[in-house]
């Protein structure tokens, strides 16, 4: 029997989130408020009933009663929706943060790696950074020595690795601090979602240095988002759902399950249990799906194409006028924009009980590369309410094979930019011959 | 082994520490409540880290400034400057026989070494916020580091005063082998106060409006334009309470040969020092477990 090195016992985090909002009716309470909220606040975060400066009142368990145990080998992927409590699981096991409860046990040294290049610093040389980030990983200065030629090398930055990394392009600074991280050789290593830097080329070579790790019997505990790379690396692996374990197992089944519960494609969310659906009196959330050009629900969709959005929604009670609308956040928080459901036959019509499926669809050339997320929301504007809004309903990516028809043409570099419509272009051209007569 | 047993809610299970051998470390991870012992193993296991953050901290203090490292000396020169001026000059306050510039700036140059501990240190948390909730290190080791750093620039701002000492005649007697225990006697003051503030102001950031007041308030409550000799003896040894009266009356004894200092006043800011700095590491430790979800 091989020797277990992480074991988790019913750990469980709380989080203090949202605000209270009150209203002050008269100008009298409001003052009388502005004095009295900061002793308030300060009792509230000193009895560790609020976070932050901002006064918190709700809290929600990010993670409750998950146990595990991992062995000495073992590579594990932990797989789950955004907020499924995966990065927090991380975050207890690496000390960064205590659990609420339950307890955790760890044999071994430590390795994390929430985010590369942690504690890069834009003033240090490239060098500098490999000796500071290093450090800051838990490698020992012996060690860095010994592995610095092959971190540059890895990194594909040697002719700069004496320029301050403030002048370095994103792909350079991602290479060079995955290539620090890489190069890690703790025991037990944690990784979130780090993979998911750089080019195509570089991403596969990340991916089989990752391989490399674990056959070297190191234990890994990797969170993706990236279903091949799951299964391709781990054997095992763990599905959390709302905080909690939800399957744990050989990773082709714990995969295929969450597939096929509709979560493991980012593109379509349904709500089979229509008890605890999003909904209002009115009406409720049935499903949200993407769908690419040729009708398929797909959360990879070629930047040419069209993309089809689609809410599946049940109308309880007849006779509102109801807009369904979809609203666009790219990777970086941007609300890049928000489409209303503008079809004519029932802009305007009150609608009967029944369901009902609006789709839309957006021309291609149109969203820039990356992954958009999308909110699902219903509402009606006389009276004006919002049935249901669900953020991050659906995401799905938007990608650019590089075929030279899109709006990139023939460049392959980092191309900024929010959205990305193609232009009609005009070239007028005259001869410097004309320009001299004239 | 006890690896499958069924666990029951509350049930007293038996930890892989008690079972195993210790020659890989074992981390155990449990909400803490209330106060905890100090850990300083673990901070002298992250010694090597600690260097590297004092390392960036020197190598970057004075990036992409046009003095550079020429601004250790500004600050408390020209501060000097000022008061000898104002002070010295045209009030005429008296420096116990010490030329003035030379009186203020052996004060000084302890005291800007406090003051920017101080400030670097207090912030530190606030300002390496990505690091903390993104990376495990004893979290003490930000605040130390940052106030361990400037040592460089003490250095600095002292080889002016070993300089304005040859200028005004001042050869220092044997007393000056003291002169690493004031400086240490500095340190742990400025440690001990930014432990508190900084781990404080993780949760409030009013605390980055009250260092500068602080600050300023505490130079004045300290005898740097003034010698501690205006006060009358039961009053001075206990105006030793304040650490920094100690640090700067020390400096003047043992590079000055001023004798206002010694005895009583350096006991009495040692002890104020150490308390400050055993009382502040507790209550960062106290504190620590919240930093990164709420910084």
């Amino acid at each position: 029997m091989s020797k277990i090195r992480i074991r988790a016992e019913k750990l469980a985090k709380k989080y203090y989130i949202g605000r209270k909002r009150e209203k002050y009716s008269t100008l009298r309470d409001t003052i009388a408020e502005a004095f009295a909220a900061p002793f308030r606040r300060a009792g509230k975060l000193l009895r560790g009933e609020a976070a932050g400066a901002a006064e918190l009142d709700e809290t929600i368990w990010a993670l409750k009663d998950v146990s595990f145990e991992i062995k000495e080998g073992e590579v594990v992927g932990i797989i789950g929706r955004n907020g499924a409590g995966k990065s927090t699981l991380l975050k207890l096991l690496s000390r960064i943060t205590e659990p609420s409860s339950g307890y955790a046990e760890i044999r071994g040294r430590v390795g994390s790696l929430l985010e590369v290049g942690t504690g890069f610093h834009h003033e240090l040389t490239g060098r500098e950074n490999i000796y500071l980030n290093g450090a800051i990983l838990g490698m020992k200065r012996i060690e860095i020595n010994r592995k610095f030629d092959e971190i540059v090398a890895f990194s594909e930055v040697e002719k700069f690795v004496d320029t301050p990394v403030k002048h370095y392009s994103s792909g350079m600074y991602l290479r060079l601090a995955f290539a620090v991280a890489a190069h890690l050789e703790p025991e037990i290593l944690l990784v979130d979602e780090v993979l998911a830097v750089g080019d195509a080329r570089f991403q596969k070579k990340c991916l089989n240095k990752m391989e490399d790790v674990g056959k070297e019997g190191r234990t890994v505990l990797f969170v993706s988002h990236n279903m091949p790379a799951i299964t391709r690396l781990c054997e095992r692996t763990i599905l959390l759902d709302e905080g909690g374990v939800l399957k744990d197992g050989p990773s082709y089944a714990v995969v295929s399950t969450y597939m096929n519960s509709g979560h493991g494609t980012m593109a379509v969310r349904e709500w089979t249990d229509l008890t605890n659906s999003p909904s209002h009196e009115i009406a409720r959330l049935c499903a949200v799906r993407v769908r690419s050009d040729d009708g398929r629900i797909s959360d990879a969709l070629d930047i040419r194409q069209p993309v089809g959005l689609e809410i599946e929604y049940e109308v309880l009670k007849s006779g509102y006028t109801l807009l369904p609308n979809f609203h666009f956040v790219n990777e970086d928080g941007i609300e890049v924009f928000v489409i209303v459901d503008l079809d004519p036959e029932w802009r305007k019509r009150k609608r009967p009980a029944g369901r009902y499926v609006s789709k839309a669809w957006l021309p291609g050339n149109l969203l820039a590369e990356g992954t958009l997320f999308v909110r699902a929301n219903l509402c009606t504007l006389d009276p004006q309410i919002i049935l249901f809004d669900v953020p991050e309903a659906v995401a799905f990516h938007v990608i650019d094979s590089l075929k030279g028809d899109s709006v990139r043409g023939d460049f392959v570099g980092h191309y900024p930019g929010v959205i990305r419509p193609i232009a009609r272009w005009e070239t007028q051209y005259t001869p410097n011959s004309e320009l001299i007569c004239t | 082994m006890h690896m499958n047993k069924a666990v029951e809610p509350g049930a007293d299970v038996p930890r892989l520490s008690s079972v195993k051998p210790a020659d890989v470390p074992v981390i155990c991870i449990e909400p803490s409540t209330g106060w905890v012992p100090l850990n300083l193993k673990d901070l002298w296991d992250y010694r090597e880290l600690l260097y590297f953050f004092i390392w960036r901290d020197i190598k970057v203090r004075y990036k992409q400034t046009v003095l550079g490292a020429a601004w250790a000396i500004v600050q408390p020169f020209f501060t000097m400057v000022v008061f000898s001026i104002f002070f010295g000059r045209l009030a005429k306050v008296p420096s116990d026989g010490i030329p003035y510039p030379l009186f203020s700036y052996a004060a000084l140059v302890p005291w800007t070494f406090f003051a920017n501990g101080l400030n670097h240190g207090s912030n530190s948390l606030v300002s390496g916020a990505n690091l903390l909730k993104k990376i495990y290190f004893p979290r003490p080791a930000m605040p130390i580091a940052t106030v361990l750093s400037g040592v460089v620039d003490f250095l600095l701002a002292f080889v002016v005063l070993m300089g304005m000492m040859l200028y005004y005649g001042y050869v220092p007697t044997m007393n000056v082998l003291w002169l690493p225990f004031f400086l240490l006697l500095a340190l742990t003051t400025s440690l001990g106060v930014s432990l508190w503030l900084s781990a404080t102001n993780v949760l409030f950031r009013d605390v980055g409006y009250l260092i500068p007041f602080l600050a300023q308030l505490w130079l004045f409550a300290t005898p740097i334009a003034y010698p501690s000799s205006l006060l009358p003896e039961p009053w001075r040894t206990l105006y030793g309470i304040n650490p920094m009266v100690g640090v700067v009356e020390g400096f003047r004894w043992a590079l000055l040969g001023v004798n206002t200092a010694p005895g009583p006043i350096i006991i009495v800011s040692s002890l104020t020092s150490f308390l400050l700095m055993v009382t502040g590491a507790f209550y960062f430790r106290r504190m620590e477990r919240t930093f990164a979800d709420v910084v």
